[in-house]
């Protein structure tokens, strides 16, 4: 039962791109169609399951004082295994996300749920939890994704949608689309839930809260989203 | 001399790497709160953007490309980042004391920084030489800065805006942070 809490936790309650606001670069940059949307948030799921599951196991193994370098080391096996998967079955897909396929390496949320939970948890939770927070991230991308690509490009996967006498607002398929249609769908997911917008960049999951603290997330964290 | 130039304009003002690549948004969003710390964190990130460079570079070229393991860049990169960084931070604490103590909180920060292993595999990927993956280097640095520092003065205003209660905190930041990716807009027709 607590692994199936494990699991629906990232998928709404503590969704890591809408809630905690981790992992911000991947969600702006190849969120610009749903199915691109798709294919970054499998790739990241792989990953983080992989990793959950290697430094779940090696907990104990690990040295406590260069757990960090451990955790990217482990984490970057799998971007590169991920890549090499993708250029030969899916080179669109690999070509689509670009250079964002090896930045999955330094992805908050990785290296986040590795050290807030996958480092703490025994196998099956950390499995869940990485199968949770995949699906959730997932989620959100796929939203941003369908959002921009609809408004931006008139189609949905590929498929032309809205007639194509309307002409497409193609700002949605661009940067600052990107930045508009995050903030509004954060503000309205705080709508929905009824609470209050976080009022600052999530700390919690970052592995470098405690270092971040010196320069200045720390006060704003406090307020944040607690 | 003049194609370097270019790609430094280029790298500043049309492909901008937080508005219009979308590299390095967390600190971007963090830090971006006051302008002092935009120009520290600014400041690290452009030192360290170019000594990786300097480092990585030659890494892949002579040891990564003569053994044929150019796969394992991502995780080479990395690898040297983040010790780069750390010997940075006990270097400056020990050399340079005043320089550490204004960098010294952002430097941990830099790690995780995707911007500084964007530059680096880009370089690659471009198949740049050295002095040119130095200039992209520098280019983007400060670039990220110009970004930063543009951003931490557009949220000092957003501070007393009179916004929904729902858009209040990071949705109204997106918002603005929409608005100055639009200015950069018009500089890709350059």
């Amino acid at each position: 039962m607590s692994n199936f809490k494990e699991l629906t936790k990232g998928i709404i309650k503590e969704n890591p791109t809408l809630v905690t606001l981790l992992g911000m670069c991947p969600t702006l940059a190849v969120t610009v169609s749903a199915s691109n949307a798709i294919g970054m948030g499998v790739a990241t799921t792989f990953v983080l399951l992989g990793s959950n599951i290697v430094i779940s196991l090696l907990k104990n193994v690990i040295p406590k004082a260069v757990r960090l370098p451990s955790y990217i080391v482990i984490i970057a096996g799998f971007v590169t295994a991920i890549e090499l998967l993708l250029k030969a079955y899916i080179p669109s897909l690999h070509s689509a996300l670009g250079i964002f396929l090896p930045l999955i390496t330094v992805n908050c949320i990785i290296l986040g749920r590795a050290e807030v939970f996958a480092s703490k948890n025994k196998l099956l939770p950390s499995i869940c939890d990485a199968i949770g927070m995949g699906i959730g991230f997932t989620l959100a991308l796929f939203i941003m994704g369908s959002i921009r690509e609809l408004f931006g490009a008139g189609q949905w996967f590929g498929f032309q949608v809205i007639p194509e006498a309307v002409p497409p607002m193609s700002v949605f398929i661009m940067p600052a689309g990107g930045f508009f249609v995050l903030g509004c769908v954060i503000a309205a997911v705080n709508k929905l839930a009824n609470r209050k917008p976080p009022q600052e960049m999530g700390c919690s999951g970052c592995p470098n809260a405690k270092n971040c603290s010196k320069a200045n997330c720390g006060e704003k964290s406090e307020g944040g989203n607690a | 001399m003049k194609e370097l130039i270019v790609l430094m304009i280029s790298a500043i003002l049309v492909d901008n790497i937080v508005l219009s690549q979308f590299n390095g948004i967390c600190p971007f969003l963090g830090v971006s709160k006051k302008v002092k710390n935009a120009i520290g964190m600014g400041i690290a990130v452009i030192f360290v953007m170019v000594c990786a460079t300097a480092v990585t570079f030659p890494v892949y070229k002579f040891l990564l490309v003569p053994m044929e393991v150019e796969y394992l860049k991502t995780i080479a990169f990395i690898l040297i980042i983040a010790l780069f960084v750390q010997l940075v931070e006990i270097a400056l604490k020990k050399v340079l004391p005043p320089l550490y103590k204004a960098l010294g909180v952002y430097l941990p920060l830099i790690t995780t920084n995707c911007a500084v292993l964007g530059v680096t595999i880009t370089n690659i990927d471009e198949e740049y030489g050295f002095i040119t993956s130095l200039t992209n280097a520098l280019g983007t640095g400060l670039a990220f800065t110009l970004a930063l520092l543009l951003f931490s003065g557009v949220r000092t205003r957003i501070e007393h805006a009179d916004i929904p209660e729902t858009f209040k905190g990071v949705p109204a930041t997106l918002i603005a942070a929409s608005i100055v990716s639009i200015s950069f807009m018009g500089f890709s027709g350059l």
